[in-house]
Order: structure tokens, then sequence, then C-alpha cells
């Protein structure tokens, strides 16, 4: 595993990388792959057991980006772990006939289901975690969701069979930006109380601050300590982190920045890199 | 007369199955009397799952299983499977090709005096319009058997409607043909092709002794598979007839009916004449009252194919 500050750094690395893809595709939900790239990162390079060598193994962790409109920021992981080209992903992101589809897709090695429609990631994972329980394997199950996303009915469905079942395999984080493409949570449909809400459900909370590596990464052990229920990671996240250009500014929900913009966004990435070294 | 039902026949295969293989895996959504499957659950507890009222819930979590190598089996209702979780079944099972196999039970108008709320009419179309989706109307317990045997050892996802009530036999124990995604040739004639599919093949065959003691000589096939559609075994049956009339237990619109004039109207044109429910609310009554009115029995076949005839 690697450290926190190595992680954090590599964080800021992969946001550049979604800010050539998204120029690159002339278009993707920036500011949620700013706000959740941390807690990628914190999965794909701290906490999970998924590799392009062990994408088959029964044993493995398993991933689902209910988010996935922040397909970007994923994108930018899984290259970085080795499921495929960096530069091929920038180039060919949303191009006609592009594997790199705006949302995740399966046909991509890595990537376990298709989502793009929101509330499908939880269930989801529910089943997987099921699966691990009657076969008896250790695997642990992760999904990302949005904040707004939680307005969905069904991740409370899926949030009360995960809690009925007392599935402690599976991990929930919420990117809780608390900005979604019409503003702010709270005026589109409010999301405070988060904790009550998961709890009565059966849930373990826990409430970190999501652009904090080190938060993040004791979240995640903290997760596993849990035993007999699932666990859910309230990540408190700034929306375009990296770079006041986009820093809680609703209007980069779904935004392609500027030659200008791109170039202060990525001043402001290194700058921000170096600040944390 | 036959008393067992489809879905009990489907309950029967899992069961003989789930001994052997750990791996198959049955979801209910507070339906698992309803669907025949409480032998099931009783038998398997550690392969059966239980979600509560929640249908998006039982499509997705049984994806999920399905994507750890699980064979899942998801019942409930049909009204409810084919609409409240139709993203669902598109995204967590068709688009992501898990191995759901979704049973639609108590499907058409099986719940009969209960109201449109309860009623599928709609299924056939919604579900064929998902790609990678397919759809299958078994119409006796014998060829749904052979159906569920052969769905085992597929891993790609299926939308299967099966009715609540017992339907008279068409096959036998020993006497039941069944080639996966081929219609089933019920009889052999060219006056005029018959093409249905679920509860409406009985009817269907009742009317093909009805014409044949008038001098009609009609075909009939077994179409239960609604798509894939065996293009082949209908182009072959309807080029030898004057006209084709399709039966199903569905809306006017994208069912059977839809699907054999698309063929049929692109391959070798012939009349082809549709016989479904009415784009309304049915009537209210018992399945058979309801089928009775809207001449979705074996009379009201016999006279459409005589009236198509006799022009």
């Amino acid at each position: 595993m690697s450290n926190a500050k190595e992680l954090k750094a590599l964080a800021y690395d992969l946001r550049e990388k979604v800010v050539d893809m998204v120029i690159s595709g002339k278009g993707g939900h920036i500011g949620g792959d700013m706000s959740v790239m941390d807690v990628l990162v914190a999965l794909y390079f701290g906490e999970m057991n998924i590799s392009p060598e062990n994408r088959d193994d029964p044993n493995r962790d398993r991933f689902v980006m209910s988010k996935g409109h922040s397909v970007e920021a994923y994108y930018a992981v899984l290259a970085q772990k080795g499921f495929f080209p960096m530069e091929e992903v920038i180039e060919k992101f949303s191009g006609f006939g592009s594997p790199y589809i705006g949302h995740p897709n399966n046909k991509l090695p890595g990537i376990e289901m298709n989502s793009g429609s929101l509330g499908h990631g939880l269930p989801v994972c529910v089943g997987m975690a099921l699966a691990g329980k009657m076969d008896g394997r250790s695997y642990r199950v992760y999904t990302v969701m949005g904040d707004g996303e939680l307005a969905e009915g069904s991740v409370w469905e899926g949030a009360m069979s995960a809690g009925h079942y007392k599935l402690d395999n599976l991990c929930a984080v919420v990117d809780r930006n608390r900005l979604q493409i019409s503003g702010n949570t709270e005026d589109v449909m409010s999301q405070d109380s988060q904790k009550e809400r998961w709890a009565a459900f059966g849930w373990n909370v826990l409430s970190v601050p999501g652009n904090d590596m080190q938060a993040l990464m004791d979240a995640f052990e903290a997760a596993k300590a849990c035993k007999g229920k699932p666990t859910v990671i309230i990540a408190n996240t700034t929306k375009g982190c990296g770079s006041p250009v986009m820093e809680n500014k609703a209007e980069w929900h779904h935004k392609v920045p500027t030659q200008e913009e791109a170039e202060q966004i990525k001043k402001d990435l290194k700058e921000r890199r170096h600040s944390h070294e | 007369m036959n008393k067992i039902p489809n879905r009990q026949a489907i309950c029967d295969v899992l069961m003989q199955h789930a001994k052997e293989d750990r791996d198959l895996v049955v979801l209910c959504s507070d339906s698992r009397g309803s669907a025949s499957l409480a032998p099931f659950a009783k038998a398997f507890p550690e392969q059966f799952v239980e979600v509560g009222i929640a249908e998006q819930d039982l499509v997705s979590i049984s994806a999920g299983l399905a994507k750890c190598g699980k064979k899942a089996y998801a019942a409930s209702p049909a009204c409810f499977l084919s609409t409240r979780s139709y993203e669902q079944a598109k995204i967590d099972c068709a688009y992501s090709n898990t191995n759901v196999k979704l049973i639609g039970i108590s499907g058409g108008v099986s719940y009969g005096a209960l109201g449109m709320s309860h009623h599928s009419a709609q299924d056939i179309a919604a579900m064929s319009a998902i790609p990678n989706m397919r759809v299958y109307l078994p119409s006796d317990r014998f060829q749904t058997k052979k159906l569920i045997e052969a769905l085992l050892l597929d891993e790609k996802p299926a939308y299967i409607r099966v009715g609540r009530n017992a339907v008279e036999d068409i096959y036998s124990e020993e006497n039941a043909p069944f080639c996966m995604d081929k219609a089933t040739v019920l009889s052999e004639g060219e006056d005029v092709l018959i093409v249905a599919c679920g509860e409406m093949v009985r009817p269907a065959l009742d009317a093909v002794t009805l014409l044949k003691e008038k001098g009609i000589r009609a075909g009939l096939l077994d179409m239960y598979c609604v798509k894939p559609l065996d293009k082949e075994g209908l182009l072959k049956a309807a080029s030898r007839a004057k006209c084709v009339i399709t039966v199903e237990e569905h809306a006017p619109f994208g069912g059977l009916g839809s699907m054999v004039s698309q063929v049929v109207g692109e391959a070798c044109p012939r009349r082809v004449v549709n016989m479904a429910l009415p784009d309304a609310p049915v009537i209210t009554g018992t399945s058979a009252e309801v089928f009775d009115y809207y001449g979705l029995n074996a009379q009201g076949i016999a006279k459409k194919a005589m009236e198509l005839i006799r022009g």
C-alpha cells in the first residue's frame, strides 16, 4: 500500500488527465470528477485488491461506479492502474465509435457493470455482497454514489436490503460535494441528516473530509473493521476540487474548459500538488 | 383437465437443478407464494433471496449476484417486473449482459378483475425493445419445463412470461418437441397460418380443429420464442399459407402481431391479421371471461380465420 502523501499527489496528476480527456472528448462531468478523484485513488491504490492481473479472480474486490457520469475520473484511475493506455483514453474519449463511452461500460477491462442512470450501483452491489456471503468469499464490495443521486428511490431499496442482510462486506461512499446540475443539493432536494438516514436503515455511518487522503484511507480501514452491518462513508468533498476556477461552482457540473481555463486549472493543480509535498 | 400451472413447472425444474447447482439462486419480491416458489424457498433457503416489495432492488440484486457467478432467477408479477424495474432490466441485465432470468408471473390478464395496474399487456413490447433481452412465452407446463431447462444452459438475460392459471396441456411428458428459439409446428395447412404464443396457443389449437371440421386447413405455430422470433420457421409456414393470423394476450402494439407482420411483410407478403387485447383497460372479469369477450378463444379465432379466407 502506498502512503497517503503519494496518493494525494497521484490524485492531482490524474485530475490533469481528466482535463485533457474532457477537452479531447468535448464534454464531460468535470466537477464531480474532481470531487471524487481522491476517493477513487484511495480505493484503487490503497484499499481494493483489483488489478489487471486479477481481474477474473473470483476473490477480487468488486467496485461499481454508481455515479457513472464521473467516468473521466474513473477512466483516469483505471488507465493509471494499467487496464488500458492513458493516452488512448484521452485521444478517443467520447469520439465516434470509441470504446471509451461517456459512462462506464463493462466491455472495457476493469469495469464490472454498466452505469449511467443513477440509483443502480448500490442494489447491484447488494447482490455482489450477497454472492460473497453465499460462497464464503472474503472479497469486499464498494460503490460510489453522488449526493444528488440519493434522491433516487432505488438507492433506498438497496440500503434497506443491505441493512436487512447485514452486509458487512459492503461499503458505499457518498461523494457529498453539495452541488448538482441545478444548484445546491439542499435547494434541489435536501440531503442533510445523512447520518440519521443511513443509520435508520441499519448502516454504520462514517463522515470524513472527502478530499483528505489519509482520512479516506482510515475510513476504509474502519469500514472493514465494522462487523454485522454495511458501512457508508459520507465523503464531504469539494466539487471541482483542485482549482478555484471550478471549485464549488454548479456550472462546472458538465463543462469543457477553454484553453485559458485549462491552463489555469492545470497550474492550480500543480501548485496544490506541491503544497502537499 | 390439467391443474398444474406453468409457474409450478418452473419451480419443479429449478428445485431439481438447485440440488446439484449451488449457483442457482431464486429471488422473489414478496412473491414466493404467487410464483409457486415457496417450496424452493423452504428447501433451499441458502439459495433463495427475499427482497421485499421492491422490484427495482429485485432486478439489480439479481444482476449483482449474476455478475459474481450466480444463475439468478427473479420472479415477480409480470405487471410490476416489466414496468417498475424496466430500467434495471435494461441496464443491469441487458446492457451489462448478466445471467439474470426475469420470470414474469401472473402475466397478461391473469389477475383479471384486479384492474389495469395488475395487467401486463405491454410486457412483450417493452422487453423486446431492449437490445440483448430475449422474450419467451411458453404455452403449457411441458414446454415451460423444456424452456427453463434450456435457459439454465446459457448465460444471457431473458424475460419469461407465464400466466397464473393452469392451462390445458398441449404437449405431454413423452411428446413435447422443443428446439430452443425455434417455433413448434402444431399443425400444417395451406389455407391459413395461425401464429400464437403463451396461453393463446391452446385456443388456437382448438380453432384448428374447428376449422378442420369446416374443411379449412390451418397451420399453427407455437411461437414461444417471441424474441428472437423464429423467422425461418415463420417464413417457411407463412409462404405456404394464403394468409396469417396472430393471437396474443397483449396490447395490439409491439407484440407478437407486430413482429410477425414485420417479418412476413418484408419477406413473403401475405395479409396478416393481429388478434390481441384492445388498446384500453380491459373489461373486468376472469381471464377466461376476458378472452371470450374479446374473441380470444377457439370460436373467435376460427371465425376470424373464416372471415379472412372468404375475404
